[in-house]
């Protein structure tokens, strides 16, 4: 017998989407120039035109958060931001369903992800954060932490509006206010948020949404009225973002790429490992800069272990991603498309073995299946550079000191997991790694209370959490 | 002896094969289980799931107040649920008492329903604590009186004090005892057994000894057959048969109450095991109040609003 589950689609005539946006500055919607389509990476169809931002506009934006700042928002007692903090997170929870299916919409991540885990972890973000707005006294940064000013945040189009949540909260919070850019390919619910800030009263001018590519980005970076950059992206633009602000004022938080090593132990809960693995790197198609993209697993389990892992991929249900039964939806765009193609044919040319469970992929839009690569070694390209796609490279190690070894040969050092039933291995193994996220017996679970960033090449600073605040605040006396 | 050339039966060959088991983690255990709870079944395949799941219920009645009367009527319900719709299928089971046996089986053979197996409760159902004589006794009286399942329970008292060989001895001794003539179904009572490591260990108890099927629950302790237990169970069953090629059926029994839970375990099933397990011969669910809700949805999807209940029979 056969249990096919019929189409569950979510409805999306709760979104209302405009044919086009200008920004979002001082309060107001303003009309852009330069407009470019905005899709949906499912189906290509054109959801929208975007603005592409230039230098005036940001400028605006700029003389529109400073004055902000200046005459409202650093007057504001921390108590008085928490209200409108709290009031925004209200609203993020009343209209969850919205930002679910735009975000699915703009994104190709599956509604069951946006509606699960995005959303709720954009508006637990917002409440954090307003607790914190009152106590920043307690933050273990001096008495009366002072805020920078304006804040230039540019965000990528992975997570979108959590993004979003990650630089605008901790900036209200601590008393900055905002400028930020989203990804090109994704500015539809950073615009949909900047109605809420209307709906929530939030005073004009402390956030400014400026939407755009790479052109604005560098504007907002380079913009002399900027005092703090938080950065969420490549490493390679990161590198740029660190030379143009090197020998300004300009702090800066950089979370960038990462290759992520899930370490599996032959003692490890095996299918919650498996489950771990999947979830590890075809949570929102690979589009996880801590995505868990290299598998290392102990010799003597690892042919058992990938037969299982096997059977488990056979089940991933690939398609709509307004589908409430997918899991794995849409490749963002066909630029990240062709990456992830080029990477794994690199896997081929260098002789590892690829496998995909059968699927059936539409001919419109952006798909890649769930591949893994097994017979990797350390020498190949496809174990060392950021795929950010659904493409799981699988090592072995012999002893727990070469885990570790092979799990730290990497620039990056975002995150890791650690996988094993005995806790004395697991506590010895998540001491050894050089990550700043080590799960154990579990992957891709976030937290607004625990800090999130990366060793080496995957970034300055953290976010979230008390350690988050420290970006956005001058110690106090 | 050799079972499934596995184990020899004995106490150290038992616990050392079950100590080699991977651990369940509980947190991943249950996260898996509840994302598929998310699962939306709709339309055609609810239909569809609705009637597999009729055809899977283990009708039962364990009560000290049950009489003739009572089990009759529900062997009416059995081979018709829906008595104004023959299109709606018999049940998997009649679960009953040991002494309702004979009632049950002559009552079936007399309505139609010859093709309802009855299934009876045995070995000191629902404690288990009882001289191995007396189970076997037990055992032997519901096959001769004409069941063809006999859902046994383990002495869970060996089994928390780490006694694994005598609770596979016994499992072995009841499967000689119902031979050829009747199904074992062995009851594990997971909310006895109370971690996941425990269910896994004694599902791989049941199934080298020779058990049909493994069963989550009498009904009689709460929690029953909660999703994360069957996922354990069905990882179990999906495991053993690429070790043996033999196909073990799985019966949580306890606690699911309502279509929405029904469907939530085909889910698991389809996702877990996999879709050969989706059939009475391989997956079973106990239940009495589940009948008339899934019998209740059925008719809103063909008439498309919510009948009385009084439009389905009480027993």
């Amino acid at each position: 017998m056969t249990f096919e589950y019929a189409p569950a689609p979510e409805s999306r005539s709760i979104v209302d989407i405009k044919a086009k946006y200008g920004h979002f500055i001082d309060g107001k919607f303003v009309t852009g120039k330069n407009h470019f389509p905005t899709i949906n990476p499912a189906t290509e169809e054109v959801l929208s035109q975007i603005a592409l931002g230039g230098a005036s506009d940001v400028d605006k934006a700029v003389a529109a958060a400073q004055k902000a700042y200046t005459k409202t928002w650093s007057k504001l007692s921390g108590k008085e931001r928490g209200k409108y903090l709290y009031r925004i997170a209200r609203i993020l929870q009343e209209r969850a369903r919205e930002f679910a299916v735009l975000e699915t919409l703009d994104n190709g991540k599956p509604i069951r992800e946006t509606r699960d885990i995005d959303i709720p972890l954009v508006a637990a973000h917002f409440f954090y954060h307003a607790g914190w707005a009152d106590k920043l006294d307690y933050a273990g940064l001096g008495k009366s932490p002072q805020p920078h000013g304006v804040a230039g945040q540019i965000i990528p189009w992975n997570f979108p509006l959590l993004m979003l949540a990650w630089k605008i909260a901790p900036a209200l919070a601590t008393g900055n206010t905002v400028v930020l850019k989203p990804a090109e390919t994704t500015s539809l619910t950073a615009l949909l948020f900047a109605q809420v800030c209307q709906e929530a009263e939030l005073p004009d001018g402390v956030v400014n949404i400026v939407t755009g590519d790479g052109t604005t980005g560098s504007a907002i970076v380079n913009h002399p009225g900027i005092h703090k950059i938080a950065f969420t992206g490549s490493t390679e633009v990161g590198k740029r973002i660190a030379r143009a602000i090197a020998g300004t004022e300009k702090k800066a938080t950089l979370e960038l790429g990462g290759k992520g090593a899930n370490v599996v132990f032959d003692d490890a809960p095996i299918d919650e490992a498996v489950e771990g693995i999947v979830n590890g790197i075809f949570f929102n198609q690979g589009h996880v800069c801590c995505a868990g993209s290299r598998l290392i697993l102990q010799e003597g389990i690892a042919d058992e272990f990938i037969e299982k892992l096997k059977v488990r991929m056979a089940k991933i249900r690939i398609g709509d991603p307004l589908d409430k039964n997918t899991d794995l939806g849409a490749i963002n765009s066909r630029e990240q498309l062709l990456k992830i193609q080029e990477l794994a044919g690199v896997g081929d040319l260098e002789g590892a073995q690829r496998w995909s469970p059968a699927c059936t992929l539409s001919d419109k839009g952006f798909w890649f299946a769930p591949t893994i690569f097994t017979g990797v070694t350390q020498a190949h390209r496809i174990a060392r550079e950021e795929i950010f796609g659904p493409v799981l490279s699988i090592l072995t190690f012999r002893t727990p000191q070469e885990a570790i070894e092979k799990a730290n040969n990497t620039p990056f050092g975002l995150s890791a997991g650690v996988w094993s039933e005995k806790g004395s291995r697991i506590l010895w193994a998540t001491q050894q790694l050089r990550a700043g996220v080590v799960w154990a017996n579990t992957f891709n679970k976030f937290d607004s209370a625990s800090p999130f960033g990366g060793y080496k090449e995957s970034g300055w600073g953290r976010e979230g959490g008390k350690h988050g605040l420290s970006a956005y605040l001058k110690e106090g006396k | 002896m050799s079972f499934y050339g596995i184990v020899d039966g004995s106490e150290s060959s038992l616990k050392h094969f079950l100590a080699q088991l991977p651990g369940v983690d509980q947190v991943g255990a249950e996260a898996r289980a509840a994302m598929l709870a998310t699962r939306s079944i709709k339309t055609t395949s609810k239909r569809w799931a609705i009637d597999t799941a009729i055809s899977m219920v283990d009708l039962t009645t364990l009560e000290g107040a049950d009489t003739a009367g009572k089990v009759r009527a529900l062997c009416s319900k059995a081979v018709r649920p829906d008595p104004t719709d023959p299109t709606v299928p018999s049940v998997g089971a009649i679960c009953v008492y040991n002494d309702m046996v004979a009632i049950a089986r002559t009552h079936l053979d007399s309505i139609g329903g010859q093709h309802v197996p009855v299934a009876a409760v045995s070995t000191a159902f629902p404690s288990g604590r009882a001289s191995m004589e007396v189970k076997i006794q037990d055992t032997q009286d519901a096959i001769d009186a004409g069941a063809a399942e006999i859902d046994m329970v383990i002495d869970r008292g060996a089994f928390l004090s780490g006694q694994f060989g005598l609770v596979f001895d016994e499992i072995v001794k009841i499967r000689e005892v119902c031979g050829d003539r009747a199904h074992l179904k062995v009851i594990f009572e997971t909310g006895e057994l109370v971690t996941y490591d425990n269910v896994r260990k004694a599902s791989y108890l049941a199934m080298l000894a020779g058990a049909d099927f493994i069963k989550t629950s009498t009904g009689k302790v709460a929690p029953a057959a909660t999703p994360p237990v069957v996922l354990v169970m069905l990882e179990a069953v999906r495991d053993f048969y690429s070790m043996t090629n033999r196909r073990i059926g799985v019966k949580p029994a306890g606690g699911i109450r309502n279509t929405k839970d029904a469907i939530k375990q085909l889910v698991l099933v389809n996702e877990t095991a996999g879709p050969e397990w989706l059939t009475p011969e391989l997956f079973r669910i106990g239940a009495s109040a589940l009948l008339n809700d899934l019998l209740m949805q059925r008719m809103k999807i063909d008439d498309g609003y919510y009948a009385s209940p009084n439009y389905v029979t009480i027993d």
